[in-house]
Protein backbone atom coordinates (compact mmCIF):
# COMPACT_ATOMS: atom_id res chain seq x y z
CA UNK A 1 0.00 0.00 0.00
CA UNK A 2 1.64 3.04 -1.26
CA UNK A 3 0.03 5.57 1.20
CA UNK A 4 1.06 8.44 3.47
CA UNK A 5 -0.24 7.68 6.95
CA UNK A 6 1.15 7.47 10.73
CA UNK A 7 -1.04 5.23 12.47
CA UNK A 8 -3.60 3.99 10.28
CA UNK A 9 -6.14 3.89 12.71
CA UNK A 10 -5.88 7.64 13.56
CA UNK A 11 -6.01 8.72 9.40
CA UNK A 12 -8.78 11.05 10.41
CA UNK A 13 -7.62 12.37 13.49
CA UNK A 14 -4.60 13.00 12.00
CA UNK A 15 -6.08 14.63 8.75
CA UNK A 16 -8.28 16.82 10.77
CA UNK A 17 -5.32 18.86 12.40
CA UNK A 18 -4.03 19.22 9.41
CA UNK A 19 -7.38 20.77 7.65
CA UNK A 20 -8.03 22.98 10.83
CA UNK A 21 -4.55 24.84 10.44
CA UNK A 22 -5.30 25.16 6.81
CA UNK A 23 -8.46 27.03 6.73
CA UNK A 24 -8.48 28.62 9.78
CA UNK A 25 -9.60 31.63 7.75
CA UNK A 26 -13.23 29.49 6.92
CA UNK A 27 -12.93 26.87 9.85
CA UNK A 28 -12.57 26.30 13.27
CA UNK A 29 -12.52 22.97 15.30
CA UNK A 30 -14.79 22.53 18.29
CA UNK A 31 -14.91 21.18 21.90
CA UNK A 32 -15.65 17.54 20.34
CA UNK A 33 -12.81 17.10 17.97
CA UNK A 34 -15.00 15.09 15.79
CA UNK A 35 -17.14 18.88 14.39
CA UNK A 36 -16.29 21.38 12.95
CA UNK A 37 -17.69 24.85 12.51
CA UNK A 38 -17.91 27.82 10.76
CA UNK A 39 -15.79 30.24 12.44
CA UNK A 40 -18.64 33.05 12.46
CA UNK A 41 -21.20 29.56 13.71
CA UNK A 42 -23.44 30.17 15.14
CA UNK A 43 -25.11 33.05 12.60
CA UNK A 44 -27.25 35.15 14.65
CA UNK A 45 -31.13 34.75 13.57
CA UNK A 46 -30.10 32.22 11.30
CA UNK A 47 -31.14 28.71 10.52
CA UNK A 48 -27.90 26.50 11.02
CA UNK A 49 -26.79 23.88 7.89
CA UNK A 50 -25.26 21.04 9.53
CA UNK A 51 -24.09 17.56 7.78
CA UNK A 52 -21.63 15.12 8.11
CA UNK A 53 -20.72 11.69 7.25
CA UNK A 54 -17.59 9.31 6.86
CA UNK A 55 -14.18 10.88 6.12
CA UNK A 56 -12.63 9.63 2.79
CA UNK A 57 -14.63 12.26 0.40
CA UNK A 58 -12.62 15.04 0.91
CA UNK A 59 -13.56 17.79 -0.11
CA UNK A 60 -16.90 16.61 1.79
CA UNK A 61 -17.74 17.23 4.23
CA UNK A 62 -15.90 19.63 6.11
CA UNK A 63 -14.13 21.29 3.11
CA UNK A 64 -18.09 22.61 2.37
CA UNK A 65 -18.29 24.99 5.68
CA UNK A 66 -18.12 28.52 4.96
CA UNK A 67 -20.04 31.37 4.17
CA UNK A 68 -23.63 31.02 2.19
CA UNK A 69 -23.41 27.25 2.59
CA UNK A 70 -22.48 24.75 5.70
CA UNK A 71 -22.20 25.74 9.57
CA UNK A 72 -21.00 23.15 10.77
CA UNK A 73 -19.90 18.83 10.39
CA UNK A 74 -20.26 15.71 11.76
CA UNK A 75 -16.60 13.70 11.34
CA UNK A 76 -17.11 10.11 10.92
CA UNK A 77 -14.34 7.16 10.63
CA UNK A 78 -13.60 6.63 7.01
CA UNK A 79 -16.46 5.37 5.19
CA UNK A 80 -18.31 5.40 8.30
CA UNK A 81 -21.16 7.52 10.04
CA UNK A 82 -20.08 10.10 12.77
CA UNK A 83 -21.71 9.14 16.12
CA UNK A 84 -24.64 10.58 17.31
CA UNK A 85 -22.76 12.72 19.84
CA UNK A 86 -20.78 14.15 17.18
CA UNK A 87 -24.24 14.90 15.06
CA UNK A 88 -25.79 16.11 18.33
CA UNK A 89 -22.89 18.46 18.86
CA UNK A 90 -22.98 19.92 15.38
CA UNK A 91 -26.51 20.89 15.88
CA UNK A 92 -25.25 23.04 19.09
CA UNK A 93 -22.39 24.56 17.31
CA UNK A 94 -24.50 25.64 14.66
CA UNK A 95 -28.12 26.32 16.31
CA UNK A 96 -28.95 30.07 16.75
CA UNK A 97 -31.99 29.49 18.19
CA UNK A 98 -33.56 30.18 14.37
CA UNK A 99 -33.27 25.65 14.28
CA UNK A 100 -31.11 23.16 11.95
CA UNK A 101 -31.49 22.12 8.23
CA UNK A 102 -29.62 18.84 8.84
CA UNK A 103 -28.94 18.05 5.33
CA UNK A 104 -27.15 14.47 4.94
CA UNK A 105 -27.16 11.16 2.70
CA UNK A 106 -29.01 8.14 2.80
CA UNK A 107 -26.55 5.42 4.74
CA UNK A 108 -28.01 3.24 7.33
CA UNK A 109 -25.48 4.57 10.30
CA UNK A 110 -26.03 7.99 8.99
CA UNK A 111 -29.55 7.79 9.10
CA UNK A 112 -29.07 6.14 12.86
CA UNK A 113 -26.92 8.20 14.41
CA UNK A 114 -29.38 11.27 13.38
CA UNK A 115 -32.00 10.09 14.63
CA UNK A 116 -30.44 9.79 18.30
CA UNK A 117 -28.77 13.09 18.16
CA UNK A 118 -32.29 14.31 16.91
CA UNK A 119 -33.56 12.82 20.25
CA UNK A 120 -30.84 14.64 22.11
CA UNK A 121 -31.54 18.01 20.76
CA UNK A 122 -35.12 17.58 21.84
CA UNK A 123 -33.99 17.76 24.77
CA UNK A 124 -32.24 20.91 24.58
CA UNK A 125 -34.99 22.22 22.82
CA UNK A 126 -33.25 23.23 19.76
CA UNK A 127 -35.44 22.10 16.58
CA UNK A 128 -33.85 19.95 13.69
CA UNK A 129 -35.42 19.14 10.45
CA UNK A 130 -33.58 16.69 7.71
CA UNK A 131 -33.17 15.89 4.30
CA UNK A 132 -31.97 13.05 3.02
CA UNK A 133 -30.04 13.14 -0.10
CA UNK A 134 -30.76 10.13 -2.64
CA UNK A 135 -29.51 11.37 -5.90
CA UNK A 136 -27.94 7.91 -6.55
CA UNK A 137 -29.94 6.65 -9.81
CA UNK A 138 -27.98 3.27 -9.74
CA UNK A 139 -28.01 2.51 -6.06
CA UNK A 140 -32.25 1.57 -6.08
CA UNK A 141 -35.22 1.79 -8.76
CA UNK A 142 -37.16 4.88 -9.07
CA UNK A 143 -39.73 3.25 -7.44
CA UNK A 144 -38.06 2.75 -4.27
CA UNK A 145 -36.50 6.58 -3.77
CA UNK A 146 -35.79 5.40 0.02
CA UNK A 147 -33.52 2.81 -0.75
CA UNK A 148 -31.36 5.76 -3.01
CA UNK A 149 -27.52 6.27 -1.29
CA UNK A 150 -26.77 10.22 -1.12
CA UNK A 151 -23.56 10.81 -3.55
CA UNK A 152 -22.01 14.12 -5.04
CA UNK A 153 -25.78 16.09 -5.94
CA UNK A 154 -25.04 16.26 -1.88
CA UNK A 155 -23.23 19.43 -2.95
CA UNK A 156 -25.98 21.06 -4.58
CA UNK A 157 -28.33 20.20 -2.10
CA UNK A 158 -26.09 22.06 1.14
CA UNK A 159 -25.46 24.77 -1.72
CA UNK A 160 -28.85 25.69 -2.35
CA UNK A 161 -30.15 25.01 1.63
CA UNK A 162 -27.20 27.43 2.70
CA UNK A 163 -27.86 30.09 0.12
CA UNK A 164 -31.76 29.72 1.07
CA UNK A 165 -30.46 30.30 5.05
CA UNK A 166 -28.02 33.43 4.54
CA UNK A 167 -31.21 34.96 2.45
CA UNK A 168 -33.38 34.83 5.86
CA UNK A 169 -35.41 31.85 4.69
CA UNK A 170 -37.20 29.80 7.80
CA UNK A 171 -36.49 26.40 8.89
CA UNK A 172 -39.49 25.18 6.78
CA UNK A 173 -38.16 27.27 3.58
CA UNK A 174 -34.61 26.02 4.22
CA UNK A 175 -35.84 22.32 4.31
CA UNK A 176 -38.17 22.73 1.58
CA UNK A 177 -35.99 24.15 -0.75
CA UNK A 178 -32.68 21.70 -0.09
CA UNK A 179 -35.80 18.87 -1.07
CA UNK A 180 -36.36 20.64 -3.93
CA UNK A 181 -32.65 20.37 -4.95
CA UNK A 182 -32.17 16.67 -4.17
CA UNK A 183 -35.44 15.71 -6.07
CA UNK A 184 -34.37 17.81 -9.18
CA UNK A 185 -31.02 15.78 -8.87
CA UNK A 186 -29.82 12.46 -10.38
CA UNK A 187 -26.25 11.09 -10.13
CA UNK A 188 -24.17 8.09 -11.06
CA UNK A 189 -21.00 7.12 -11.14
CA UNK A 190 -18.36 4.91 -12.47
CA UNK A 191 -15.17 3.25 -11.14
CA UNK A 192 -11.94 2.12 -13.00
CA UNK A 193 -10.06 1.55 -10.33
CA UNK A 194 -11.02 0.17 -6.00
CA UNK A 195 -9.84 1.88 -3.47
CA UNK A 196 -7.81 1.19 0.14
CA UNK A 197 -9.00 1.83 3.71
CA UNK A 198 -5.29 2.81 5.22
CA UNK A 199 -5.89 0.74 8.44
CA UNK A 200 -7.70 -2.20 6.12
CA UNK A 201 -4.17 -2.33 3.78
CA UNK A 202 -5.77 -4.01 0.58
CA UNK A 203 -8.80 -2.65 -1.58
CA UNK A 204 -12.18 -4.78 -0.33
CA UNK A 205 -13.26 -4.53 -3.71
CA UNK A 206 -11.42 -5.60 -7.04
CA UNK A 207 -12.33 -3.93 -10.74
CA UNK A 208 -10.70 -6.02 -13.14
CA UNK A 209 -7.54 -4.36 -15.50
CA UNK A 210 -9.83 -3.28 -18.74
CA UNK A 211 -13.44 -3.01 -17.30
CA UNK A 212 -15.15 -0.50 -15.70
CA UNK A 213 -18.56 -0.53 -13.13
CA UNK A 214 -21.22 1.09 -13.56
CA UNK A 215 -23.30 2.97 -11.12
CA UNK A 216 -20.25 2.52 -8.19
CA UNK A 217 -21.06 3.91 -4.99
CA UNK A 218 -19.18 6.34 -2.67
CA UNK A 219 -17.32 3.14 -0.67
CA UNK A 220 -17.00 1.19 -3.62
CA UNK A 221 -20.52 -0.57 -3.27
CA UNK A 222 -20.82 -2.45 -6.64
CA UNK A 223 -23.38 -1.15 -9.45
CA UNK A 224 -25.16 -2.22 -11.87
CA UNK A 225 -23.17 -3.63 -14.24
CA UNK A 226 -19.57 -4.09 -15.14
CA UNK A 227 -18.66 -3.47 -18.81
CA UNK A 228 -15.23 -3.55 -20.87
CA UNK A 229 -13.23 0.00 -19.90
CA UNK A 230 -14.84 2.69 -22.48
CA UNK A 231 -13.31 5.76 -23.92
CA UNK A 232 -14.53 8.95 -22.05
CA UNK A 233 -16.77 9.77 -24.36
CA UNK A 234 -18.80 6.20 -24.26
CA UNK A 235 -18.56 7.05 -20.45
CA UNK A 236 -20.25 10.22 -20.68
CA UNK A 237 -23.09 8.18 -23.08
CA UNK A 238 -23.46 5.62 -20.35
CA UNK A 239 -23.84 8.26 -17.46
CA UNK A 240 -26.02 10.21 -19.11
CA UNK A 241 -28.11 7.51 -20.98
CA UNK A 242 -29.03 6.88 -17.22
CA UNK A 243 -29.34 9.49 -15.73
CA UNK A 244 -31.40 11.88 -17.85
CA UNK A 245 -34.48 9.44 -18.39
CA UNK A 246 -34.44 8.95 -14.50
CA UNK A 247 -35.42 12.39 -13.75
CA UNK A 248 -36.24 12.95 -16.79
CA UNK A 249 -34.60 15.98 -18.35
CA UNK A 250 -35.59 16.98 -21.31
CA UNK A 251 -35.37 19.77 -24.05
CA UNK A 252 -35.99 23.45 -22.74
CA UNK A 253 -34.66 22.79 -19.42
CA UNK A 254 -31.77 24.84 -17.28
CA UNK A 255 -29.20 22.57 -15.69
CA UNK A 256 -25.95 22.72 -12.99
CA UNK A 257 -23.65 19.79 -14.14
CA UNK A 258 -21.15 18.28 -11.57
CA UNK A 259 -18.60 15.92 -12.94
CA UNK A 260 -16.52 15.15 -9.55
CA UNK A 261 -13.35 13.32 -9.66
CA UNK A 262 -13.59 9.82 -7.01
CA UNK A 263 -9.93 10.62 -6.23
CA UNK A 264 -7.45 9.26 -8.65
CA UNK A 265 -8.57 9.89 -11.81
CA UNK A 266 -6.79 12.89 -13.37
CA UNK A 267 -8.55 16.32 -13.56
CA UNK A 268 -7.56 16.60 -16.91
CA UNK A 269 -9.28 13.40 -17.53
CA UNK A 270 -12.37 14.59 -16.21
CA UNK A 271 -12.88 17.60 -18.90
CA UNK A 272 -12.68 15.09 -21.38
CA UNK A 273 -15.83 13.56 -19.63
CA UNK A 274 -17.61 16.87 -19.44
CA UNK A 275 -16.71 17.94 -22.94
CA UNK A 276 -18.80 14.58 -23.93
CA UNK A 277 -21.62 15.32 -21.22
CA UNK A 278 -21.81 18.68 -22.66
CA UNK A 279 -22.53 17.78 -26.19
CA UNK A 280 -25.00 15.35 -25.70
CA UNK A 281 -26.79 17.66 -23.57
CA UNK A 282 -26.96 20.35 -26.24
CA UNK A 283 -27.99 17.85 -28.21
CA UNK A 284 -30.96 17.40 -26.45
CA UNK A 285 -31.62 20.72 -26.45
CA UNK A 286 -30.82 20.84 -22.20
CA UNK A 287 -29.16 24.22 -21.75
CA UNK A 288 -26.28 24.22 -19.07
CA UNK A 289 -26.60 27.16 -16.86
CA UNK A 290 -23.04 26.16 -14.66
CA UNK A 291 -21.17 23.38 -14.43
CA UNK A 292 -18.53 22.02 -12.32
CA UNK A 293 -15.57 19.76 -12.95
CA UNK A 294 -12.86 18.43 -10.31
CA UNK A 295 -12.26 16.65 -7.16
CA UNK A 296 -15.67 17.84 -5.56
CA UNK A 297 -16.42 14.60 -3.84
CA UNK A 298 -13.67 11.92 -3.37
CA UNK A 299 -13.76 8.21 -2.20
CA UNK A 300 -10.14 8.26 -1.21
CA UNK A 301 -8.11 6.99 -4.38
CA UNK A 302 -10.55 5.52 -6.28
CA UNK A 303 -10.34 6.02 -9.54
CA UNK A 304 -13.27 7.27 -12.14
CA UNK A 305 -16.10 10.02 -11.85
CA UNK A 306 -19.63 10.55 -10.63
CA UNK A 307 -21.94 13.00 -12.83
CA UNK A 308 -24.77 14.83 -11.46
CA UNK A 309 -26.71 16.78 -12.57
CA UNK A 310 -29.16 19.54 -11.75
CA UNK A 311 -32.37 20.79 -12.95
CA UNK A 312 -33.01 24.44 -11.97
CA UNK A 313 -36.01 26.42 -11.88
CA UNK A 314 -35.77 30.34 -11.10
CA UNK A 315 -35.85 29.98 -7.53
CA UNK A 316 -32.99 27.43 -7.48
CA UNK A 317 -31.10 29.07 -10.19
CA UNK A 318 -30.73 32.28 -7.83
CA UNK A 319 -29.56 30.05 -4.78
CA UNK A 320 -26.84 28.18 -7.07
CA UNK A 321 -25.77 31.47 -8.36
CA UNK A 322 -25.17 32.86 -4.99
CA UNK A 323 -21.94 33.44 -3.64
CA UNK A 324 -20.07 31.07 -1.49
CA UNK A 325 -16.79 30.80 0.25
CA UNK A 326 -15.32 27.39 1.43
CA UNK A 327 -12.42 25.25 0.81
CA UNK A 328 -14.04 22.88 -1.75
CA UNK A 329 -16.46 25.68 -3.40
CA UNK A 330 -15.94 28.92 -4.34
CA UNK A 331 -17.66 31.54 -6.27
CA UNK A 332 -18.11 35.54 -6.46
CA UNK A 333 -19.37 37.74 -8.54
CA UNK A 334 -17.17 40.68 -10.11
CA UNK B 1 -29.33 -21.35 42.37
CA UNK B 2 -27.06 -20.55 39.41
CA UNK B 3 -25.77 -17.00 39.59
CA UNK B 4 -22.82 -14.62 39.66
CA UNK B 5 -21.67 -11.64 41.22
CA UNK B 6 -22.32 -8.28 39.62
CA UNK B 7 -18.68 -7.79 41.46
CA UNK B 8 -17.07 -10.11 39.43
CA UNK B 9 -18.08 -9.75 35.93
CA UNK B 10 -15.92 -6.97 34.41
CA UNK B 11 -14.03 -10.33 33.10
CA UNK B 12 -16.95 -10.86 30.82
CA UNK B 13 -16.22 -7.39 29.10
CA UNK B 14 -12.47 -8.12 29.03
CA UNK B 15 -12.77 -11.28 27.33
CA UNK B 16 -15.20 -9.18 25.03
CA UNK B 17 -12.61 -6.64 23.98
CA UNK B 18 -10.04 -9.81 23.96
CA UNK B 19 -12.27 -11.43 21.28
CA UNK B 20 -13.03 -8.32 18.95
CA UNK B 21 -9.33 -7.72 19.00
CA UNK B 22 -8.65 -11.26 17.51
CA UNK B 23 -11.02 -10.59 15.27
CA UNK B 24 -10.25 -7.88 13.95
CA UNK B 25 -9.17 -8.55 10.93
CA UNK B 26 -11.50 -11.52 10.18
CA UNK B 27 -14.70 -9.24 10.83
CA UNK B 28 -12.84 -6.76 8.07
CA UNK B 29 -12.36 -9.34 5.66
CA UNK B 30 -16.67 -10.75 5.95
CA UNK B 31 -16.83 -7.35 5.59
CA UNK B 32 -15.39 -6.00 2.55
CA UNK B 33 -17.19 -9.13 0.74
CA UNK B 34 -20.43 -7.00 0.63
CA UNK B 35 -19.57 -4.30 2.97
CA UNK B 36 -17.25 -1.48 2.75
CA UNK B 37 -14.18 -3.82 4.91
CA UNK B 38 -14.35 -1.76 8.20
CA UNK B 39 -16.41 -3.23 10.62
CA UNK B 40 -13.22 -5.35 12.25
CA UNK B 41 -11.27 -1.70 12.65
CA UNK B 42 -14.16 0.30 13.53
CA UNK B 43 -15.15 -2.58 16.37
CA UNK B 44 -11.17 -2.61 17.37
CA UNK B 45 -11.20 0.67 17.78
CA UNK B 46 -13.94 1.19 19.70
CA UNK B 47 -13.85 -1.86 22.03
CA UNK B 48 -9.30 -1.12 22.30
CA UNK B 49 -10.35 2.42 23.85
CA UNK B 50 -12.98 0.61 26.16
CA UNK B 51 -9.78 -1.73 27.30
CA UNK B 52 -7.69 1.94 28.42
CA UNK B 53 -11.04 3.13 29.99
CA UNK B 54 -12.09 0.25 32.48
CA UNK B 55 -8.22 -1.33 32.52
CA UNK B 56 -6.99 -1.33 36.63
CA UNK B 57 -10.23 -0.14 37.74
CA UNK B 58 -12.47 -1.54 40.09
CA UNK B 59 -15.61 -1.81 38.51
CA UNK B 60 -18.99 -4.10 38.07
CA UNK B 61 -20.16 -5.61 35.26
CA UNK B 62 -23.01 -2.58 34.89
CA UNK B 63 -20.61 -0.19 34.98
CA UNK B 64 -18.06 -1.79 32.39
CA UNK B 65 -21.34 -2.21 29.81
CA UNK B 66 -21.89 1.45 30.96
CA UNK B 67 -18.29 2.39 29.41
CA UNK B 68 -18.26 0.05 26.45
CA UNK B 69 -21.76 1.48 25.46
CA UNK B 70 -20.75 4.71 25.73
CA UNK B 71 -17.24 4.60 23.53
CA UNK B 72 -19.51 2.96 20.91
CA UNK B 73 -22.17 5.57 20.69
CA UNK B 74 -19.86 8.93 21.59
CA UNK B 75 -16.44 7.86 19.94
CA UNK B 76 -17.52 5.11 17.26
CA UNK B 77 -20.52 6.05 15.23
CA UNK B 78 -20.91 4.28 11.66
CA UNK B 79 -23.79 1.38 12.52
CA UNK B 80 -22.61 -0.30 15.13
CA UNK B 81 -21.78 2.34 16.98
CA UNK B 82 -25.71 2.65 17.97
CA UNK B 83 -26.63 -0.63 16.96
CA UNK B 84 -23.98 -2.35 19.99
CA UNK B 85 -23.99 0.99 21.70
CA UNK B 86 -28.06 0.42 22.43
CA UNK B 87 -27.36 -3.37 23.39
CA UNK B 88 -24.71 -2.80 25.92
CA UNK B 89 -26.40 0.49 27.62
CA UNK B 90 -29.76 -2.13 28.30
CA UNK B 91 -27.36 -3.98 29.50
CA UNK B 92 -26.19 -2.37 32.10
CA UNK B 93 -29.34 -0.44 32.70
CA UNK B 94 -30.99 -3.99 33.10
CA UNK B 95 -28.43 -5.38 35.36
CA UNK B 96 -27.70 -2.18 37.35
CA UNK B 97 -28.47 -2.31 41.35
CA UNK B 98 -28.68 -6.40 40.93
CA UNK B 99 -25.80 -8.12 42.93
CA UNK B 100 -26.50 -11.43 41.36
CA UNK B 101 -26.72 -12.20 37.93
CA UNK B 102 -29.03 -14.81 37.41
CA UNK B 103 -30.88 -16.37 34.56
CA UNK B 104 -33.94 -13.95 34.82
CA UNK B 105 -31.46 -10.99 35.06
CA UNK B 106 -29.23 -11.90 31.84
CA UNK B 107 -33.02 -12.81 30.36
CA UNK B 108 -33.96 -9.11 31.08
CA UNK B 109 -30.25 -8.07 29.83
CA UNK B 110 -31.04 -9.51 26.61
CA UNK B 111 -34.14 -9.25 25.72
CA UNK B 112 -34.25 -5.32 26.70
CA UNK B 113 -31.13 -5.30 24.53
CA UNK B 114 -32.99 -6.98 21.59
CA UNK B 115 -35.65 -5.16 21.70
CA UNK B 116 -33.90 -1.57 21.52
CA UNK B 117 -31.75 -2.97 19.12
CA UNK B 118 -34.98 -3.01 16.68
CA UNK B 119 -36.58 -0.11 17.58
CA UNK B 120 -33.75 1.75 16.06
CA UNK B 121 -32.65 -0.18 13.14
CA UNK B 122 -35.97 -1.73 12.04
CA UNK B 123 -34.78 -5.02 11.07
CA UNK B 124 -36.22 -8.28 11.70
CA UNK B 125 -35.19 -11.99 11.28
CA UNK B 126 -34.43 -12.69 7.60
CA UNK B 127 -33.01 -9.38 6.68
CA UNK B 128 -29.05 -10.55 6.72
CA UNK B 129 -28.07 -8.70 10.03
CA UNK B 130 -27.48 -8.96 13.62
CA UNK B 131 -30.70 -9.58 14.57
CA UNK B 132 -30.50 -13.30 12.65
CA UNK B 133 -28.16 -14.21 15.23
CA UNK B 134 -29.84 -11.74 18.32
CA UNK B 135 -33.60 -13.40 18.15
CA UNK B 136 -32.67 -17.35 17.86
CA UNK B 137 -30.22 -16.96 20.67
CA UNK B 138 -32.86 -15.09 23.23
CA UNK B 139 -35.48 -18.25 21.88
CA UNK B 140 -33.05 -20.48 23.05
CA UNK B 141 -31.96 -19.30 26.15
CA UNK B 142 -35.89 -18.59 27.37
CA UNK B 143 -36.74 -21.98 26.12
CA UNK B 144 -33.66 -23.91 27.88
CA UNK B 145 -34.06 -21.81 30.99
CA UNK B 146 -35.96 -24.33 33.33
CA UNK B 147 -32.61 -26.40 32.40
CA UNK B 148 -30.73 -24.27 34.46
CA UNK B 149 -28.53 -21.10 33.60
CA UNK B 150 -25.36 -22.56 31.81
CA UNK B 151 -27.18 -24.87 30.03
CA UNK B 152 -29.37 -21.99 28.65
CA UNK B 153 -26.10 -20.00 28.03
CA UNK B 154 -24.96 -22.53 26.04
CA UNK B 155 -28.03 -23.42 23.62
CA UNK B 156 -27.69 -19.27 23.27
CA UNK B 157 -24.38 -19.70 22.14
CA UNK B 158 -25.35 -22.48 19.78
CA UNK B 159 -28.47 -21.20 18.28
CA UNK B 160 -26.70 -17.74 17.58
CA UNK B 161 -24.10 -19.62 15.44
CA UNK B 162 -26.97 -21.10 13.65
CA UNK B 163 -28.43 -17.76 13.35
CA UNK B 164 -25.32 -16.20 12.03
CA UNK B 165 -24.87 -19.47 9.84
CA UNK B 166 -28.24 -18.59 8.35
CA UNK B 167 -26.79 -15.62 6.82
CA UNK B 168 -25.21 -17.03 4.51
CA UNK B 169 -27.77 -18.06 2.00
CA UNK B 170 -29.54 -14.53 3.00
CA UNK B 171 -30.40 -11.67 0.79
CA UNK B 172 -29.79 -8.45 2.55
CA UNK B 173 -32.82 -6.10 3.27
CA UNK B 174 -31.55 -3.23 5.05
CA UNK B 175 -27.76 -1.36 5.66
CA UNK B 176 -25.44 -0.81 3.14
CA UNK B 177 -25.33 -4.51 1.41
CA UNK B 178 -29.02 -4.30 0.52
CA UNK B 179 -27.96 -2.47 -2.71
CA UNK B 180 -26.68 -5.51 -3.68
CA UNK B 181 -29.77 -8.15 -4.00
CA UNK B 182 -28.97 -11.08 -5.09
CA UNK B 183 -25.37 -10.11 -5.14
CA UNK B 184 -25.40 -10.01 -0.97
CA UNK B 185 -26.15 -13.72 -1.05
CA UNK B 186 -23.36 -16.42 -0.35
CA UNK B 187 -21.26 -14.90 1.86
CA UNK B 188 -22.03 -14.01 6.15
CA UNK B 189 -23.11 -10.80 7.74
CA UNK B 190 -20.49 -9.11 9.24
CA UNK B 191 -22.85 -7.88 12.18
CA UNK B 192 -24.28 -10.87 12.52
CA UNK B 193 -21.00 -12.46 12.80
CA UNK B 194 -19.53 -10.01 15.33
CA UNK B 195 -22.74 -10.48 17.52
CA UNK B 196 -22.27 -14.32 17.46
CA UNK B 197 -19.01 -13.62 18.51
CA UNK B 198 -19.59 -11.54 21.32
CA UNK B 199 -22.39 -13.54 22.64
CA UNK B 200 -20.43 -16.74 22.44
CA UNK B 201 -18.28 -14.97 24.21
CA UNK B 202 -20.49 -13.43 26.96
CA UNK B 203 -21.83 -17.22 27.39
CA UNK B 204 -18.48 -18.99 27.78
CA UNK B 205 -17.30 -16.28 30.26
CA UNK B 206 -20.27 -16.49 32.22
CA UNK B 207 -20.65 -20.43 32.11
CA UNK B 208 -17.52 -20.17 33.52
CA UNK B 209 -18.69 -17.85 36.67
CA UNK B 210 -21.74 -19.38 37.51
Amino acid sequence: MQRMVNNPDYAVEDMLKGFVKVHSDILVGTENPRVLKYKDAPVKGKVGIVTGGGSGHKPAFAGYIGRNMVDAVAVGEIFSSPTAKAFFDAFKEADSGAGIACLYGNYAGDNMNVKMAMKMAEMEDITVKTVVANDDVASAPKDQPEKRRGVAGEIFMWKVGGAKAALGGTLDEVIAVAQKAIDNTKSVGVGLAPCTIPSVGSPNFQIEPGTMEVGIGHHGEPGVKVMPLGTADEIAEIMTDIILPDQPFMSGDEVVVLVSGLGATPVMEQYIVYNRVEEILAEKGIKVHRSYVGNYFTSLEMMGVTLSILKLDEELKELVDMEVDTMGLKQFKY
Amino acid sequence: MESFKNQDGKRIVENLIKVIQENRDYLSKIDGEIGDGDHGINMNKGFSICQERIEGKDMNLTEAFKTLAMVLMTEIGGSMGPLYGTMFIEMAKQSKGKEEIDKEVFRQMLASAIKEIQEIGNAKVGDKTLMDTLIPALEAYEAAMDEGFATALEKMSAAAERGKDSTIDLVAKIGRASRLGERSRGVLDAGATSCWLMLKSMADSMVQMV
